[in-house]
């Protein structure tokens, strides 16, 4: 699975540019990211292409930096794919805590970031495999 | 101006023989003082061995300060002087900074407290046809009890009503035409700005007076309060320790409060040497109560921050008057009227693992309520990066600081690291409400 790293940043002027700072120094590469806005701090979500050293970096720097396992599926840029792959998640009674997406410039191939809960811990990988979807791993998003 | 006295003659009783109602009282007390374990060792270290060693006012300085600290130490009944069975009262401090401080009242210390309360009562011109509508809290208190007995003493309808739900206060304030209030100026204002909400206006309402009090206010405050709703608006003065409320209250000329000096003896000292200053002077204001024998306490150190005026008023009253409060000596913070120290607020939230180490408490003012912010940094190492553990979070440090300062509090999360650093002595508490 692909894994995010989570961010605590005050929100205030130049605080994103303080932990992409970080990132440079320590060239890192960063493929999404999404801001979760709760009034005087948000939560920065990134996905980035060497995430345990980018957390190890911005914790050394004192922030308060998080990772953790999201779902990174990937199917072909048509319509009516998002509700196939939420109908999939359903059928497991997964919920979506919150996703962003892009679509590769390479193949046009639609990536969604999905931040999950599986309380009945089924095999997701084989759950949305079943629906014509892939899931990609860290290497996966690599390549792309 | 009418001006109506309670005890004609003890309010306006000549300097000379106030002074000797005073040094008979004292005597009195200290006899009191000397049936406590806490005032049987510190007054006879103090060389002072039996009350024939008052003699004069002036030996009013032999008697050591006494601090909130004593009280604490005393608990239970290190400071009483009386059985158990003759004391008809018992009022107390939350406690919620440790030990609580009780006061205890005979039968015939109430008697005594309800009459200074029915003449400050009478001195701000009310009489038994108003209507009275007390919305202090009632309970260990002193605030709401204090004015309930005092306004009942002078024959005025009491509507005993207690704090809170504005609108319930409004309809009472219609149905039975209430025309005096005992409240904080914080909450008057802030139902003035709900009075549309409830299809109210000025001109529903009969009010003439307000007793303000429990917190600090300006001068500006009262004067807003009285032109928003057409009404006098007193200061008033008290504390538990000397009963509560009543020990100063204005009086229709309201140029400041007369401190009652039959029942109690003021001293304005230095507050860094203890030294007692003249008339006009700023200093800490240290009360000996005259009119209790169920807990003598002496020279107290209230750590409120005023001066005295010695000059006459034109209301004939020879009781000298207390300026409006200019500050405190600690650091108690009054928040909508509620004492709130630092140090609860930072005893609560270190005990809390998400919480990181520095803190910042905020007060400022959200339409006329006071609001209370605690920025706290967030522990890196207990983030989840879950957005619904930082939401929770806020919640429980909110509910445990509820617990202990009874109040809500705004919680504000910050990243670790970023709130200021101080060398030395912290600046915690950061105070951006109108300086009085």
């Amino acid at each position: 699975m692909a894994k995010q790293l989570t961010i605590f940043l005050e929100n205030r002027p130049g605080r994103i540019q303080s932990i992409s700072k970080v990132l440079v120094e320590n060239n890192m590469n960063v493929w999404a990211f999404t801001i979760q806005d709760r009034g005087e701090f948000g939560l920065v979500k990134l996905v980035v292409d060497k995430p345990q050293q980018a957390q190890l970096a911005l914790v050394d720097q004192g922030y308060a930096c998080a990772i953790k396992e999201i779902l990174a599926v990937t199917a072909t840029d048509e319509p009516g794919n998002l509700a196939k792959l939420t109908a999939a998640l359903l059928e497991k009674n997964v919920n979506i805590k919150d996703a962003y997406g892009f679509v590769a410039p390479s193949d046009r191939k639609g990536i969604c970031f999905l931040e999950f809960e599986n309380p009945d811990k089924v095999d997701l990988e084989q759950a949305i495999a079943a629906h014509g979807f892939t899931i990609l791993d860290d290497e996966q998003l690599y390549e792309l | 101006m009418d001006v109506n006295y309670w005890n004609p003659d003890v309010e306006t009783l000549e300097r000379g023989q106030l002074e000797a109602l005073q040094l008979q009282r004292l005597r009195h007390i200290v006899a009191q003082a000397f049936k406590t374990p806490f005032y049987q060792k510190r007054l006879t270290r103090a060389g002072i061995n039996s009350p024939d060693d008052i003699q004069t006012l002036d030996d009013l300085k032999k008697i050591p300060f006494a601090v909130k600290d004593d009280l604490r130490q005393s608990f239970p009944k290190g400071l009483m002087a009386v059985e158990m069975d003759e004391v008809v009262r018992i009022h107390s401090s939350s406690g919620t900074t440790g030990i609580p401080t009780v006061i205890y009242y005979t039968a015939e210390d109430m008697e005594n407290w309800t009459n200074i309360l029915a003449r400050s009562i009478v001195a701000t011109g009310c009489t038994s046809k108003d209507v009275f509508q007390n919305m202090m809290s009632y309970g260990l208190f002193t605030g709401g009890l204090g004015l309930h007995y005092g306004t009942e003493r002078v024959g005025m309808t009491v509507i005993p009503i207690g704090g809170g739900n504005t609108r319930r206060q409004i309809q009472v304030m219609k149905d039975f035409k209430t025309t005096v209030l005992h409240i904080t100026p914080s909450y008057l204002l802030h139902i003035h700005s709900k009075l549309a909400e409830y299809d109210t206006t000025i001109d529903d309402l009969h009010l003439k007076k307000a007793f303000l009090g429990a917190e600090p206010y300006s001068e500006n405050t009262r004067k807003k309060i009285e032109e928003l709703y057409n009404i006098d608006a007193y200061n008033s003065y008290g504390l538990s320790e000397m009963n509560g409320p009543g020990v100063a209250f204005e009086c229709v000329y309201k140029e400041d409060m007369h401190v009652w000096e039959d029942a109690y003896i003021l001293e304005i000292v230095d507050p860094e040497t203890g030294d007692v200053l003249p008339d006009g002077e700023k200093g800490e204001v240290v009360l000996t109560n005259l009119i209790r024998s169920a807990l003598p306490l002496m020279r107290y150190r209230t750590r409120d921050l005023a001066y005295v005026h010695a000059e006459p008023c034109k209301c004939g009253r020879t009781h000298r008057r207390l300026s409006r409060i200019q500050g405190r000596t600690d650091d108690m913070l009054i928040v909508n009227g509620v004492n709130v120290f630092p140090s609860q607020i930072e005893e609560v939230i270190m005990a809390v693992p998400e919480v990181g180490t520095n803190y910042q408490i905020h007060l400022s003012k959200a339409g006329s309520l006071d609001k209370l912010t605690i920025q706290v940094e967030i522990y890196s190492k207990m983030f989840t990066g879950d957005i619904n553990q930082l939401d929770a979070l806020k919640r429980k440090i909110n509910d445990k600081l509820k617990a202990s300062i009874t109040i809500n509090s705004h919680i504000e999360l910050h990243e670790p690291g970023s709130l200021p650093v101080f060398e030395g002595k912290a600046k915690r508490v950061v105070d951006n409400r109108e300086q009085l």
